[in-house]
């Protein structure tokens, strides 16, 4: 059904409104449930490189050397080390919200806990990883 | 249906308006999946620290191996089903018009099957020639 443009509604007659977010105080909870959905988005853009090289690795050697050179370039690292950092932080989430729908870590110190929590075993994961795959490499 | 007794208008029903008689069914396909993936994206990195270094032969020998192969064919299903579950969320919430929304899920469900099918084509194909 055609939904009403709110714009063509005089100011004290529209309905009200939930707050935007610009005018709440942040929260590490907010933060971490806003970095859940934003590295959702992005992992779902960076699952496209993951076919790409794939198909690469599919196809002949001329394709893989193609995958192979732009994934080790300097930006393909960086991009690849977000994506590492997405994953983890999206994985991080994920336990979170398994904890809360085991009932537990509601209280106020521990939902602050977990989210400061995820983002700092997602960063430090992230980093270790790398240190691992430049010394095995 | 005309017998069953409703408060939903027959336009509202054509509409896909009201109950569709399964709003727990996305929330338990999201929980059930990240579970799934919990594994797989562990089992997922592994394979890709092994990679780096490798040329296109020993590249090939270990995508193509039954164990990784396998474990890249769940990671890629379970994850891109994941992934087109939680995009429809995101456009449920964020778009509004009738005609974008639809065209949205419709588009958000064609990505994922085209990339399920292309990273499953791809990891059959290293293993298989």
């Amino acid at each position: 059904m055609a939904e009403a443009d709110p714009s063509s509604i005089p100011l004290e007659q529209r309905r009200p409104l939930s707050p935007h977010m610009q005018i709440y105080k942040w929260s590490p909870t907010m933060a971490a449930s806003i970095a859940h959905r934003a590295t959702g988005a992005a992992l779902y853009a960076g699952t496209l490189l993951l076919a790409a090289y794939l198909l690469a690795a599919a196809g002949d050697a001329h394709s893989f050397n193609f995958a192979s050179a732009i994934f080790g370039s300097f930006l393909g690292q960086l991009v690849l080390f977000g994506y590492t950092f997405a994953l983890l932080l999206h994985l991080m989430g994920g336990l979170r919200h398994a904890i809360w729908d085991a009932g537990k870590g509601f209280d106020p110190e521990s939902r602050d806990r977990l989210a400061i929590g995820s983002f700092a075993a997602a960063g430090v994961l992230t980093v270790l990883l790398w240190i691992v795959s430049f010394i095995i490499r | 249906m005309a017998q069953k007794s409703t408060l939903l208008t027959p336009r509202a029903r054509v509409s896909f308006l009201g109950s569709a008689k399964s709003g727990t069914h996305h929330a338990w396909l999201m929980r059930l999946t990240s579970f799934a993936l919990l594994p797989l994206t562990i089992a997922f990195i592994l394979i890709v620290l092994s990679l780096p270094g490798r040329d296109f032969q020993s590249a090939r020998i270990l995508l193509g191996s039954p164990c990784p192969a396998i474990l890249l064919l769940l990671f890629v299903s379970v994850g891109i089903y994941h992934m087109t579950l939680g995009m429809q969320v995101i456009i449920e919430d964020y778009i509004h018009g009738a005609h974008a929304k639809h065209l949205a899920l419709m588009a958000n469900t064609c990505f994922g099957l085209v990339l399920g099918a292309a990273s499953v084509y791809a990891v059959l194909r290293l293993s298989f020639t």
